[in-house]
C-alpha cells in the first residue's frame, strides 16, 4: 500500500479472512498460511511476513483478528524474541530457516544470556565458543533458561575472544538444543516451582551458518533481544490467548494445549507481583479491615497502587505527545517491587501466625502463602532493582557512572 | 482523563517560575522568614498587578482569571518549589475558596474582587487547641451573632484584613464558616514560634466578638468537606514542588562533591538513594495532579484523591528533606545551609490538615472501607 488509511486496512482484512479463514483447520497450516500473507505480522518488512504497516494500525488489525475470534501467530514467551532478533540481524538464509517455523509455533525457543558466574553482569558471560576449522564448539553453563526442557534452538552468547575487553569479544550464536553435548537441568525455586533450568553444554556443536552476526557482535545483538524482552514485559509477552469465548472450532483446543505448554512457567507470576487485587477482599473477608494496623498498611499499599497508575498514565501521555520521556517512565519496574513487598506486609498482616501455613492449611489453599514466598523475585528477575536504580541515576538523573575494574583484555579480568 | 498539562498550562508554569526565581532568591527567603510580616509587600503587588494570579481560579466576575484548580495547582507547584513567603495559601487560596463557595452575592462581591487583587489579605482559622480542626469535632460556638474562643495555627493572621472562622452555629447547631473583619473588631492575635519560619501562625483570640455568618443559610456538610479537599489538595502540590526542589538539590551537591578521589554521585550508596526518592516524589506528583483534577472536575470521588495526595506527598516531601540533608553531610546540618528551609517547610506542612495515619484512614472510609 501506498498510504495506510484505517478502513482501506479493515475491508482488506476483512476479504482476506472471508476466504482463508477456517476455525476447523489445523493449526499449523493456518499459521502457515497467515504468516506468508503478511497480515500475521504486519509491522514488519513486506516479503518477511509482514507489509511494512505502520505501528499506529496494529491495534485496528487486533481490532478486527478479535472480533471474528482469529487464531494468530505464535507470539508467546522467548519465540517472539528470537525471530525479532534474526529478523533485525540474521542473514538471509536463517531468515528463512527459523522464522517461519517459529511462527507457526512447530518449533520452540529458548535464551541462553544468564551464567551462575554473570547475572547482573551479563557481558561477563564465560561461556565459550572456539572454532575448531569446522564448526563452533560450546563449552560453559547457562541459567534461568525458561523453557530450555522444551525447546529445539536457543540464543546463545559465547565467548569468542578473550583477549578483548569483555563487551568485544562475544558473540552471537542459534544452537540445536536437541543434540549431545546440551544437558538440561530443570532448577527447583524457593517457592517450589521450576519455571527455569539450567543447560550445560560440554563440546555441543554449532555449524558456522549458525552465528548471527560477526565475531564480536554478541553484546550488540543481545542487546537487540533484551530491547524486545523489556518492551513485551509491557505489552503482553506473559498473556495468554487472546479472548476467544463464545468462539467454535477444533482449532482453539490446539492453540489452548499450546498454550498450556508455553505459559506454564509463568503461572506464578501474578503471585510474585503481590496481588494487590486479594488485600482488601481478604481483609474484609477476615474482619481485619476494623484492625487500625491493617488499615493504615492497606490505604499505603492501595495508595502506591495507584499512583503507580497514573505515574505510568503521565509517561504514556507524554510518549504521545511526542515529548522527551520524562523521570516518570523509568520507575515501572521499581514501583512494581516496592508494591509487591507492600502487598506482602499486609496479606501477612491480615493472616497473622497462620502466615506460617502453606498448602492445604494456608489461606485459600496456599495461594497466600506462594504470594508471600514469590514476592523476593519481582526484584531480581528482569534486572535487579539495584541495576535498574544505576539506570535511572545515571540517564535520569545524569549521576557519575561508578570508575570500572574491569577493562582491558578479559582474561586479566577478576571474576567468579 | 488528562494526564499532562497543555501548552498554555505549561506556559503558566514558565512565567511563574521565571517570576519566583527573580524575587524568591534564598537571601530573599531568609529576609522574610526574619521579619514580623513574613512577605514583601512590593513582590506581592507585582504577584497580582504583572501575572495576574491573585484569583487564578476565582470567577472573572469578582475579577479572577476564571481557570481550574489545575493551573491554581501549578502556581501553588512552584510557589512551593521556590519555598515563596506570602499570604498567597492562606489569602488566595483558603479564604477566596471558602467565600466563592459558600457567600451570599454579596459577600463575594464585597470580599472577592479586594483579595484577589492583593488589596487585603484574608485566612482560614480552624484549629483548636485540642487539635481538632475537623468541622463535625469542632467545639467553637457562635451564639447570637457573637463568639468567644481560642483558634490557634492560623496562617498568616498577622498580617490578615479578614478572617473566615469554623465554629458551629449555636452551641447544638451545625458546624459552618463566620466572616470577621480584623481591622475593626476586638480580636486578639499572638504570633506563634514556629518550627518553619516562613509560614507565620498565630494564635487568635474571640472575646464576644460580632461575627457574621457566611453564605445566606449554614452550609451543607458537601460544601464542608470541598473546602477541606481544596485545603489539602493545594497543600499536596505546594508540598511536591518543595520536594521536587530538594531532590534537584541533592542530586547537584552530589554531582559537585568529591571525596576519596570521586564525585560522591558516582556512588550507589548515594545513587541508589536519589532513584528512590525520584520514584516517591513522581509519585507525589501524580497524586497532587490526580487531586486537582478531582477538583476541577468535581469528582464525586474527590475526598479520596485529596487525602491520597496529601498522605503521600507527606512522606516524599519529609523524605526527600532528609535524604538531602544526609547527602549534604554535615554543611547539610547548619544553618548556612540552605536544605532546612525546606525541610522545616516539609515537617511543618506534614503535620498541617491531617498527617499521613489520619489521611490514610480518611482515604479507606471514603471508599467505603
Amino acid at each position: 500500500m501506498a498510504s495506510w488509511d484505517a478502513d482501506q486496512i479493515r475491508e482488506e482484512i476483512s476479504s482476506w479472512l472471508e476466504a482463508n479463514w477456517n476455525p476447523n483447520a489445523s493449526l499449523i497450516e493456518w499459521r502457515k498460511k497467515l504468516a506468508a500473507s503478511g497480515w500475521g505480522m504486519p509491522s514488519w518488512p513486506t516479503g518477511w511476513f509482514g507489509m511494512n504497516m505502520p505501528q499506529e494500525y496494529l491495534p485496528t488489525v487486533a481490532e478486527e483478528f478479535a472480533k471474528r475470534g482469529v487464531v494468530g501467530l505464535a507470539r508467546t514467551g522467548i519465540r517472539i524474541l528470537a525471530a525479532e532478533t534474526i529478523l533485525a540481524h540474521g542473514n538471509d538464509v536463517q531468515k528463512a530457516r527459523f522464522i517461519e517455523k517459529i511462527l507457526t509455533g512447530e518449533e520452540i525457543w529458548c535464551q541462553l544470556f544468564s551464567e551462575p558466574g554473570s547475572g547482573s553482569d551479563l557481558a561477563g558471560a564465560t561461556t565459550r565458543a572456539d572454532f575448531d576449522g569446522n564448526s563452533w564448539v560450546i563449552n560453559g553453563q547457562k541459567v534461568w533458561t525458561t523453557s530450555a526442557h522444551h525447546a529445539h534452538y536457543g540464543l546463545l552468547l559465547a565467548r569468542t575472544d578473550w583477549d578483548l575487553p569483555k563487551h568485544e569479544g562475544l558473540s552471537y550464536f542459534i544452537v540445536d538444543m536437541q543434540q549431545e553435548g546440551v544437558d538440561v537441568h530443570q532448577l527447583k525455586q524457593m517457592n517450589g516451582h521450576a519455571s527455569f533450568n539450567q543447560v550445560f553444554f560440554t563440546d555441543a556443536v554449532i555449524p558456522t551458518e549458525n552465528q548471527i552476526g560477526k565475531n564480536g557482535q554478541g553484546w550488540q545483538i543481545a542487546m537487540t533481544t533484551l530491547m524486545h524482552e523489556r518492551r513485551n514485559a509491557s505489552g503482553g509477552l506473559f498473556m495468554g490467548a487472546s479472548q476467544k469465548a463464545g468462539f467454535e472450532g477444533s482449532i482453539y483446543a490446539e492453540e489452548q494445549a499450546e498454550d498450556a505448554i508455553s505459559m506454564e512457567p509463568y503461572k506464578w507470576y501474578p503471585q510474585r507481583a503481590g496481588r494487590v487485587d486479594l488485600t482488601e477482599p481478604r481483609a474484609k473477608q477476615t474482619g481485619k479491615i476494623n484492625d487500625p494496623i491493617v488499615r493504615q498498611e492497606l490505604a499505603k499499599l492501595l495508595m502506591m497502587s495507584r499512583c503507580a497508575e497514573w505515574t505510568a498514565s503521565r509517561a504514556r501521555a507524554a510518549q504521545e505527545q511526542g515529548q522527551p520521556q520524562g523521570p516518570e517512565g523509568s520507575l515501572g519496574k521499581l514501583a512494581g517491587s516496592n508494591i509487591a513487598r507492600q502487598a506482602s506486609i499486609v496479606h501477612t498482616l491480615i493472616s497473622e501466625a497462620d502466615a506460617m501455613l502453606s498448602g492445604n492449611d494456608g489461606a485459600m489453599d496456599g495461594l497466600i502463602a506462594e504470594i508471600l514466598i514469590s514476592v523476593p523475585a519481582i526484584s531480581i528477575a528482569g534486572g535487579t532493582d539495584e541495576i535498574q536504580k544505576n539506570i535511572i541515576s545515571e540517564r535520569v538523573l545524569g549521576m557519575e557512572k561508578e570508575p570500572r575494574m574491569d577493562r582491558g583484555p578479559f582474561r586479566d579480568v577478576r571474576r567468579n | 482523563m488528562r494526564y499532562s498539562f497543555t501548552n498554555e498550562q505549561q506556559q503558566l508554569r514558565d512565567t511563574v517560575q521565571n517570576f519566583l526565581s527573580e524575587v524568591s532568591t534564598t537571601s530573599a527567603i531568609r529576609a522574610e522568614m526574619d521579619s514580623e510580616r513574613g512577605f514583601d509587600a512590593q513582590v506581592w503587588n507585582r504577584l497580582h498587578n504583572e501575572l495576574g494570579i491573585g484569583g487564578i481560579h476565582v470567577s472573572s466576575v469578582y475579577g479572577g482569571a476564571g481557570l481550574s484548580f489545575v493551573e491554581l495547582a501549578i502556581v501553588l507547584e512552584e510557589m512551593g518549589r521556590a519555598l515563596f513567603c506570602s499570604p498567597y495559601l492562606s489569602s488566595c487560596v483558603f479564604a477566596t475558596s471558602a467565600i466563592e463557595r459558600l457567600g451570599t452575592d454579596e459577600q463575594k462581591g464585597k470580599y472577592l474582587p479586594e483579595l484577589v487583587t492583593g488589596r487585603k489579605i484574608g485566612t482560614v482559622a480552624q484549629y483548636e487547641n485540642s487539635g481538632i480542626f475537623e468541622p463535625d469535632r469542632i467545639n467553637a460556638a457562635v451564639e447570637d451573632g457573637k463568639l468567644t474562643t481560642t483558634k490557634t495555627l492560623v496562617t498568616d493572621a498577622g498580617v490578615a484584613d479578614t478572617l473566615l472562622i469554623l465554629a458551629k452555629n449555636g452551641q447544638d447547631g451545625p458546624p459552618a464558616f463566620f466572616i470577621v473583619d480584623l481591622n475593626d473588631s476586638n480580636v486578639q492575635c499572638r504570633s506563634l514560634e514556629t518550627v518553619d519560619w516562613t509560614r507565620k501562625l498565630s494564635e487568635v483570640t474571640f472575646n464576644k466578638t460580632p461575627v457574621k455568618l457566611l453564605g445566606e443559610t449554614n452550609p451543607s456538610s458537601d460544601a464542608l468537606s470541598y473546602l477541606f479537599n481544596v485545603g489539602i489538595a493545594a497543600l499536596a502540590n505546594e508540598m511536591v514542588g518543595g520536594a521536587s526542589r530538594l531532590l534537584d538539590t541533592a542530586i547537584e551537591y552530589s554531582k559537585n562533591r568529591v571525596q576519596f578521589g570521586r564525585s560522591i554521585s558516582s556512588l550507589q550508596a548515594i545513587k541508589h538513594k536519589c532513584a528512590d526518592l525520584l520514584l516517591e516524589v513522581e509519585f507525589a506528583k501524580s497524586a497532587a495532579y490526580r487531586a486537582a483534577h478531582a477538583i476541577t472536575d468535581q469528582d464525586p470521588e474527590m475526598s479520596q484523591y485529596c487525602s491520597l495526595a496529601k498522605a503521600v506527598a507527606n512522606d516524599a516531601y519529609l523524605k526527600a528533606g532528609q535524604e538531602c540533608i544526609q547527602i549534604h553531610g554535615g554543611i547539610g546540618f547548619t544553618w548556612e545551609n540552605d536544605t532546612h528551609l525546606w525541610f522545616k517547610r516539609a515537617k511543618s506542612s506534614e503535620v498541617f490538615l491531617g498527617n499521613t495515619a489520619y489521611h490514610r484512614e480518611r482515604y479507606l472510609a471514603e471508599m467505603g472501607h
